[in-house]
């Protein structure tokens, strides 16, 4: 079950490919290598989960994928669905930080993405709103972030990512910076809107237990330069619950995870 | 901790109905003390006029002052509206290109750092008087609503900007939808230091003016009423360039917090 680096011919294979990283490396300004190289396939509907220690590179593979940075060197492929207009539009993209712009309100906020794609106003309003809602915040449309708790406000963010109804999304450890039990129901909350939806789901985290509950598979990275340092694939009955949060078969899960990340913490200390 | 909030929300409003009250009292006092001061020694008025001398001369020269108050609020508004026209655009210039904001910050520095009543005379040589007063004014404003936009541009959150980014925002819609809203706060706030310096440049310009022997704004009334030893009205013109001054201040914050209520933290109440 623990496939190291896999083939790419392989996985392609299977099934056909949302995203695709080969021999990518990122270095930045100051002649960090931050990342790779570094192989990644993602096949389409499959929820993954990035995990590895902070500085190694996650945040820098959904920038890529998000075409908000190029690579040094290597390919970054996106399968993008025919019709699609403009190029963030087939990817939602959910930041650590809400992101919500202060001086507008939950529904503007939504709509954010689909007024800079040029959709009509009310069209615009009406599938806000269905957002809103697919988030269970349909009646906080005309409240202003501030009014919002930090669980709710993650999930406006959440309901403008899903508003271009996208085929990928990606989530740079957007549970982080609440509390366990908020992050509980937002993973509950998530993984109930994944099964709906079938969005491709790639999902950065630091916490070993949040992507083995998620996630189909677990990418391990290394410490800086990130390079991939096991791919454990989370097998278990669907669809998961809190059973599965207390099951023998969770823990054995996570104890595989942490042995594979051990050599990151372990090593060399890099502070 | 509940039992002490009530008190702790008593002991607030008290608190600020003291902010009100405590310097209503001094000035009250004050003011008695100056009338008096004035009555009991016998200080004639041309050395010192009393309040109560000084509001009878407002009454009665209210025609004059009247016209003269119009004049200096005409003259600050005009050069208001060229600073706040002039700095904004020019940041919002200086926001697009690196180049232009590294040939020109020097200068608006320069003109920021000469003291407008060196350049005033100079102004009146070579422009029309009251096209000389609104450049003064302007020239003094426009600095804080300049530096202030700059920097408002440039606090634009970074993952927000990512977020335009990732969506194929252009150039205008990031302009409209992320950058101006963001540096709202920061313009609000270089406006309203802009109103007051608005006015101090239409005086400064106005006495500049009014010893070469022209003008007729306030400024220029408190100069020719100085030459004649007219003491009284003096500081009735003064104490309306005063009231001017709080007006202007007070409009503006209002405007800025009624702009920002519902969510910019310096609008909010202290209760959340």
């Amino acid at each position: 079950m623990v496939e190291r680096n896999p083939s790419p011919a392989v996985e392609a294979s299977l099934t056909a490919l949302a995203v695709s990283l080969r021999g990518v490396t990122k270095v930045y300004d100051n002649g960090v290598m931050a990342l790779g190289p570094f192989d990644l396939a993602v096949r389409k509907g499959e929820f993954i989960s990035l995990l590895g220690p902070s500085g190694c590179g996650k945040s820098t593979v959904l920038r890529l994928i998000a075409e908000l940075g190029a690579p040094s060197s290597g390919t970054v492929r996106v399968a993008r669905r025919e019709g699609v207009p403009q190029p963030g539009h087939g990817i939602g993209f959910v930041f650590q930080e809400p992101t919500l712009m202060p001086w507008a309100n939950v529904r503007e906020n939504v709509r954010l993405p689909l007024k800079l794609g040029g959709v009509p106003k009310a069209e615009g309003r009406a599938r806000a709103d269905a957002a809103l809602a697919s988030v269970g915040l349909a009646d906080f449309a005309d409240s202003f972030p501030r009014e919002l708790s930090g669980g709710m406000k993650m999930r406006v963010s959440l309901a403008r990512a899903l508003v271009t109804d996208p085929d990928i999304l990606l989530m740079d450890e957007p549970f982080a910076a609440l509390d366990e039990i908020t992050r509980f129901r937002l993973n509950n909350d998530l993984l109930a809107l994944w099964r709906r939806l079938r969005k491709t789901v790639i999902f950065v985290t630091h916490s070993v237990f949040e992507s083995v509950y998620l996630s189909q598979r677990v990418v391990v990275m290394t410490a800086r330069p990130g390079r991939i340092q096991a791919d454990i694939r989370i097998e278990t009955v669907e669809p998961r619950g809190e059973e599965f949060r207390t099951s023998t078969a969770y823990s054995d899960y996570c104890r595989r995870v942490s042995a594979a990340l051990a050599p990151s913490y372990s090593g060399q200390s890099t502070l | 901790m509940n039992a002490q909030s009530p008190v702790i929300a008593k002991r607030s409003a008290a608190q600020r109905a003291m902010r009100f009250v405590l310097p209503v009292i001094v000035f009250a006092a004050g003011l008695l003390a100056w009338e008096l001061v004035v009555r009991i020694r016998e200080i004639p008025p041309y050395v010192l006029p009393a309040p109560s001398v000084i509001l009878l001369t407002l009454i009665k020269d209210w025609a004059v002052l009247s016209q003269s108050l119009a004049a200096t609020l005409a003259t600050t508004l005009e050069g208001f509206v060229a600073a706040s026209i002039g700095g904004i655009a020019l940041a919002l210039l200086f926001n697009q290109s690196k180049w232009v904001e590294y040939s020109l910050f020097p200068y608006a520095i320069v003109l920021q750092v000469t003291p407008v009543i060196a350049i005033a005379p100079l102004l009146l040589i070579y422009l029309e008087q009251q096209t000389a007063v609104v450049v003064c004014a302007f020239i003094v404003a426009f600095f804080p609503v300049l530096s202030n936009t700059t920097l408002g541009l440039n606090s634009v959150d970074r993952n927000l900007a990512g977020l335009f980014q990732l969506y194929g925002a252009s150039k205008p819609q990031t302009l409209r939808f992320l950058k101006l809203p963001a540096a709202l706060p920061y313009i609000l706030g270089g406006l309203r230091i802009a109103g007051g310096l608005s006015l101090i440049g239409a005086v400064v310009a106005e006495i500049a003016a009014g010893t070469a022997g022209a003008g007729s704004g306030l400024a220029y009334r408190i100069a020719e009423s100085g030459y004649r030893l007219n003491i009284p009205r003096m500081f009735a013109a003064l104490l309306l360039l005063s009231l001017a001054g709080i007006v202007i201040y007070g409009v503006l914050a209002l405007v800025s917090h009624l702009v920002l209520r519902r969510w910019h933290e310096s609008a909010l109440g202290k209760e959340n």
